[in-house]
């Protein structure tokens, strides 16, 4: 074991570590709090780079590259509960991944809110994030993953309600929390489950880990109550956790809403990295989920897999078309990552983990750019957020727009050029060859035409035509000082990662082409070889075209659409609402799912707590009043027994003995007269008996 | 043993404590709160020493003191403590002294007040330490006087009905448990709870009970279920269990905090503690046929209680209703634990995690709600006595180190991983899933109605727009933020390194499973 796998856990905790120190920090040390926060994060890279590069010297070498490091934690019954980490592919990869953007992005936040009077405990949460976040990506321990995932929604929760004197947002990160905390029980329940079943929460653990060979084996094996492989039910339980962080149908309602955050939150975590972490707990439980039995055809997916990939391709089209007819510049966007979401679920369940976790980073890289770029010319246009009241902004924020543009193209999957277009390009191929069904395959293609469509449309409102500013309503917040100012350039701390995600989206596209496919070949821990044959296989460059013209279609729709004329300004209605004014209401409400919960699930859960309320004070409450009652009735019952029969009748008793003490105390009356007298009397009685007596 | 015997040193301290304080002068008002603190630490610093000493790799009794009281009666002066006994040891230790210093605004009769709690703390010492019948129910009564006239003399508007619910309920329960150990000692001659375990596990209580209440047609197995019911009456109410717990919601609201903080930190352990010495090692042939019964029961409390938490309006009964939730996972891990299995390795296991989870979760959750009323009582103090949900808003900009403060509190309560909340309800609901799993599955619920009770909390008192009538509130000042670090770091540790607990309790926890092979 070399000495980077026994200090992996190094990585996580210089983040925790600043956080920790900021979180007692004044709020005047701005300086100091966002310099121990880069700081940390560049010890992070580096230590991160460390690791990556060990990985590829052994992937390079075809050795086994798993490296794991475990560590007792606590005692329970006999066993110890172990923690643990591990180095492997994957998990290097996301280390990389969450450090590189996780920095440029802590700097571009040192921009962004620079104005921001809680500018210390900004970096102290965004530090507590990061940290969690890498220790995601490397627990060895679906406990310690767990962990570090409820802390990364904490973080979410706090990042989401930062302005918290806004009442919006302390409803959005409230929202977010419980919406994710559905998922999370979810997935708490299959952990105890897995955990029972298998003894161990350890991944890897020589072979004894929970998804091994041998407790795989055990799994696939047992059948529960209602039919299902005990495997398929872990399996789809803690799918329901993936599915809450990140975003899918039926528990994407939260991250629209979680745009209420600052925009470097939305960029690092409800885009590139938290989000993404749903996608990277499947791949990581991907040996469980897709375990199968001996006996089962090989080609067929497992049932965990099938669920994965219909839940994706659902959302992928579901969230794209909601997109279409948002008019926040960030509520397209966020519905735009639930979308590419849902491709990456899809990625996993058809094509396996090189293919979803290709299109997770290669997102993470673009999508963080396109949010920065939203958050720069959110900057620019003094937190203007409607696209319809800006425009024009081409010209007045040119690195902006350039950067913007790469990351739309790459968000489009615009050809050769662009990483989007080959990681969305290995997944649409894996759909188009899956055994289940090719509806997902059709589905993803809409997807991309709808992607198209709606980033162009995006681009045009934000960047191109004039400026609508002049002629909107004074917006809500921060009127006062804005005035008519016009739109600018934002600072250099803030354009720079601009420039470098956006060099990465290019080129990041190299290393997953069919002709040198590394990534794939990387994750799977091979050799990587480069061949053009690549192209010519397995129906690939159909794949290609198709796709292709779909996103120039896309493309050209739009354009059709926004460009080829004069943009209305921000009260007249869309050019899609004008053409089909019903679907597009539907659309902007985003198929009224926010509203049908209220209407159900939130009034049924008002409705439970009074009615549990209301059995306290009326059914228990009221047996034990009834009870009061019942022992009160019967001391009054007694009471009454007391006063009106045992009473009386010892008053009853004692009035007769009085009296007939009365009667007999005459008697007694002292005078010797009359004692003489009845002396006399019974004297001569007893004469007369006498004599009475003796004639007898 | 020819030390000093520390247990009952330990009993005695707070009882000198409370009977001086009692001799002080009314009119003077710091004397005797400086006392009651004074003597609380010199019981924490004890618990400490008696910590240190033990060994924790047994699950025996340890610190064992038995000497002859009453030989007519059987009464012996029994006491002794496993893990099990000294958590609870440490649990009250921990929160007397939190409690104290929350009632430091207490004026009225301030050395009444004081030497009550000490009284209390007597009581629960001895509750957790006795091992003789006889004398528990003396110090499980104890307990209970000094918290009726808390409640009577210094509690909210309502405390009069209050108070007479908590006593009458309780009091109920007392002489239901009274009454089933009378009968036992009728039958068997025997007070002492080690006795009676044996005799239980001999298999011969039932037969001795039969033999001498026999009663028209009822069996052996009714009878002893009858004297069962009865004696888990008192601890069922103690818990309490949904229906038995209406007592609960008025007492904790209108006790002083400080005495709220001495009710739901230690003496809500009573209750569970009580099942877990008393009832499962005499009475484990009952408990496995009440089993369904009281699991459901738990699980109905669990959800229950979060969803009327849900519905509250005044911080303290919020955090009563949660308070019963929190308890009703320690029922379900319990309760889950009582079926019989035999010697099964695999159920053994799960056995013990549900256990340790249970004691673990008593700690854990004696430590949260107690520092969580102790904030209430920070706020009350502010605020006049206002601690109404609606009442506040967007305090975070006036009062950022108490929400923040407040707010890990909160999280700990919620069971966020990290803080000490969280490995009790892992470890509680990995026992418990394979023992019975869809009360376990069902008692999810809960955790969500938690999650959304505590974040309508921070939504309400601390976001949103500052309410214009706390423009002033002030902020922890640096004495309250220090008397608050030993409790929030508590949890931080406690999250991080709960071998801590664990490893004292984790012994007992394998006895109590050993003993339940039978």
């Amino acid at each position: 074991m070399t000495w980077i796998v026994r200090h992996l856990w190094l990585i996580p905790s210089m983040p925790v570590l600043a956080a920790g120190l900021t979180a007692l920090l004044r709020q005047r040390s701005r300086k100091l709090a966002a310099g121990l926060a880069i700081g940390s994060m560049v010890l992070s890279l580096s230590l991160s780079l460390v690791a990556f590069a060990q990985m590829l010297e052994l992937s390079g070498r075809g050795i086994e590259t798993k490296q794991v490091f475990n560590f007792p934690w606590f005692q329970v019954g006999s066993e110890w509960l172990r923690l643990g980490w591990v180095l492997d592919p994957l998990a290097a990869v996301m280390l990389i991944m969450v450090a590189f953007v996780g920095l440029l992005i802590f700097i571009y936040s040192v921009g962004y809110m620079a104005h921001d009077e809680n500018f210390t405990r900004f970096f102290c949460f965004l530090s507590l994030f990061a940290g969690a976040m890498l220790g995601v990506a490397i627990a060895n321990s679906l406990l310690l993953l767990f962990i570090c995932w409820e802390i990364v929604g904490l973080t979410s929760y706090l990042l989401i309600g930062f302005w918290y004197h806004k009442p919006s947002a302390a409803a959005a990160g409230k929202k977010a929390f419980i919406t994710t905390r559905i998922g999370d029980l979810a997935f708490l329940l299959g952990m105890v489950w897995l955990y029972s079943e298998t003894g161990t929460l350890l991944f890897y653990d020589g072979g004894a880990g929970c998804i091994e060979h041998s407790a795989l084996i055990a799994l696939v094996a047992q059948t529960t109550s209602i039919g299902l492989a005990v495997s398929t039910g872990i399996g789809l339980l803690i799918f329901c956790g993936a599915v809450g962080k990140s975003g899918q149908v039926p528990l994407h309602v939260w991250l629209p809403d979680a745009m209420e955050g600052p925009t470097p939150v939305s960029a690092l975590i409800h885009a590139a990295t938290m989000v993404a972490a749903g996608v990277f707990l499947v791949a990581r439980m991907f040996p469980l989920m897709s375990a199968r039995s001996g006996i089962a055809l090989p080609l067929t997916p497992t049932t965990t897999l099938t669920v994965v990939t219909w839940v994706g391709a659902i959302t992928a089209v579901f969230a794209a078309s909601i997109a279409i007819a948002q008019d926040d510049i960030k509520r397209i966007l966020a519905y735009s990552t639930v979308s590419q979401l849902g491709y990456m679920m899809m990625g996993l369940g058809v094509g396996g983990v090189a293919v979803g976790m290709f299109h997770l980073i290669t997102h993470a890289f673009f999508k963080a750019l396109l949010f920065m770029g939203a958050g720069s010319v959110i900057h620019g246009c003094h937190e203007e957020h409607n696209v319809r009241r800006m425009g024009g902004l081409r010209k007045l924020m040119p690195i902006t727009f350039a950067t913007y543009a790469v990351g739309m193209l790459a968000l489009c999957g615009f050809p050769f050029f662009f990483s989007g277009f080959w990681s969305k390009d290995a997944i649409l191929h894996a759909a188009s060859t899956w055994s289940v069904s090719k509806t997902p395959f059709y589905l993803g293609s809409i997807g991309v035409l709808l992607t198209a469509f709606y980033m162009t449309r995006q681009v045009y409102y934000v960047f191109f035509g004039k400026s609508r500013k002049g002629e909107a309503v004074v917006d809500t917040h921060h009127s006062a000082d804005v005035g008519a100012a016009t739109p600018r350039e934002s600072p250099a701390v803030m354009t720079i990662p601009l420039v470098i995600l956006a060099t990465s989206s290019i080129l990041l596209g190299l290393i997953g082409t069919p002709a040198w496919p590394w990534f794939d070949s990387f994750i799977n821990s091979e050799p990587a070889k480069f061949a053009f044959r690549g192209f010519t296989e397995d129906g690939i460059l159909p794949i290609m075209l198709s796709s292709t013209i779909i996103v120039f279609l896309g493309l050209a729709l739009g354009w059709w659409f926004y460009g080829r004329g004069q943009i209305g300004d921000a009260e007249s209605q869309d050019a899609v609402e004008r053409l089909q004014p019903q679907i597009f209401n539907v659309l902007r409400n985003a198929y009224f799912v926010d509203r049908f919960y209220e209407a159900t699930v939130i009034r049924f859960n008002t409705w439970c707590s009074r009615v549990c309320v209301w059995m306290d004070q009326w059914i228990w409450g009221g047996a034990v009043k009834l009870t009061t009652y019942l022992v009160l009735g019967l001391s009054i019952f007694d009471r009454s027994l007391d006063t009106y029969v045992v009473n009386r009748s010892f008053d009853q008793g004692c009035k007769s003995v009085t009296r007939g003490g009365q009667i007999l105390s005459r008697l007694q009356s002292g005078r010797t007269q009359s004692y003489l007298r009845i002396v006399g009397i019974a004297f001569a009685a007893l004469v007369l008996f006498l004599i009475w007596g003796r004639r007898g | 043993m020819n030390t000093l015997p520390l247990i009952t040193t330990l009993t005695a301290v707070p009882l000198i404590g409370a009977f001086a304080i009692l001799g002080v002068n009314s009119q003077n008002k710091k004397l005797p709160r400086n006392a009651a603190l004074i003597f609380s630490f010199i019981a924490l610093a004890l618990t400490l020493i008696v910590w240190h000493r033990f060994n924790s790799s047994t699950g025996d009794l340890q610190f064992e003191e038995l000497h002859t009281w009453i030989p007519a009666l059987g009464v012996q002066y029994h006491v002794g403590i496993d893990g099990l006994g000294l958590l609870m040891l440490l649990l009250a230790a921990i929160v007397v002294p939190m409690s104290i210093a929350a009632s430091w605004q207490i004026q009225e009769n301030a050395s009444l007040y004081f030497s009550l709690i000490l009284f209390l703390q007597t009581g629960l010492i001895g509750t957790f330490t006795a091992l003789n019948f006889f004398h528990w129910f003396i110090f499980w009564e104890l307990s209970l006087i000094p918290a009726f006239f808390l409640i009577r003399l210094w509690g909210g508007p309502q405390r009069a009905s209050a108070a007479t619910q908590f006593f009458v309920y309780t009091m109920v329960g007392s002489i239901a448990l009274l009454l089933a150990f009378l009968a036992i000692f009728q039958c068997t001659g025997v007070f002492d709870f080690i006795s009676l375990t044996d005799l239980a596990r001999n298999g011969q209580l039932i037969p001795s009970l039969a033999g001498k209440l026999g009663w028209h047609t009822l069996g052996p197995q009714q009878i002893t279920m009858i004297i069962f019911c009865c004696a888990s009456l008192g601890f069922v109410v103690k818990v309490p269990l949904i229906p038995f717990h209406t007592w609960l919601p008025s007492a904790y609201a209108e006790a002083p905090t400080g005495t709220t903080i001495l009710l739901t930190g230690a003496m809500s352990k009573m209750g569970v503690y009580g099942f877990l010495r008393i009832l499962f090692p005499i009475f484990f042939v009952e408990m496995r046929s009440a089993r369904t019964l009281l699991l459901w029961l738990a699980v109905a409390t669990i959800v229950l209680s979060a969803y009327a938490a849900l519905a509250q309006k005044d911080l303290k009964r919020i955090f009563a209703y949660s308070s019963i939730n929190h308890l009703g996972y320690c029922m379900l891990g319990m309760i889950s634990v009582a079926g019989f299995h035999g010697e099964s390795a695999a159920f053994s296991a799960d056995k013990a995690a549900a256990l340790n989870g249970v004691m673990l979760q008593m700690f854990n959750h004696g430590l949260t709600a107690a520092t969580l009323f102790w904030f209430v009582a920070l706020l009350e103090k502010r605020t006049g006595g206002l601690r109404g949900l609606n009442d506040f808003g967007g305090l975070r900009k006036v009062a950022p180190v108490f929400c923040g403060l407040m707010g890990i509190a909160l999280f700990s309560s919620l069971g966020l991983p990290g803080l000490n909340g969280f490995i009790g309800e892992f470890l509680i609901f990995r026992g418990a899933f394979p023992l019975a799993t869809w009360a376990t599955a069902l008692a999810l619920l809960g955790l969500l109605a938690t999650a959304i009770v505590i974040l309508t909390i921070l939504q309400r008192v601390f976001s949103g727009p500052l309410n214009e009538r706390w423009q002033n509130f002030p902020d922890l000042t640096i004495g309250e933020r220090l008397a608050l670090l030993p409790p929030i770091a508590l949890m931080f540790v406690l999250g991080i390194y709960p071998q801590l607990v664990l490893g004292v309790i984790n012994s007992t926890a394998l006895k109590i499973v050993q003993q339940m092979r039978y």
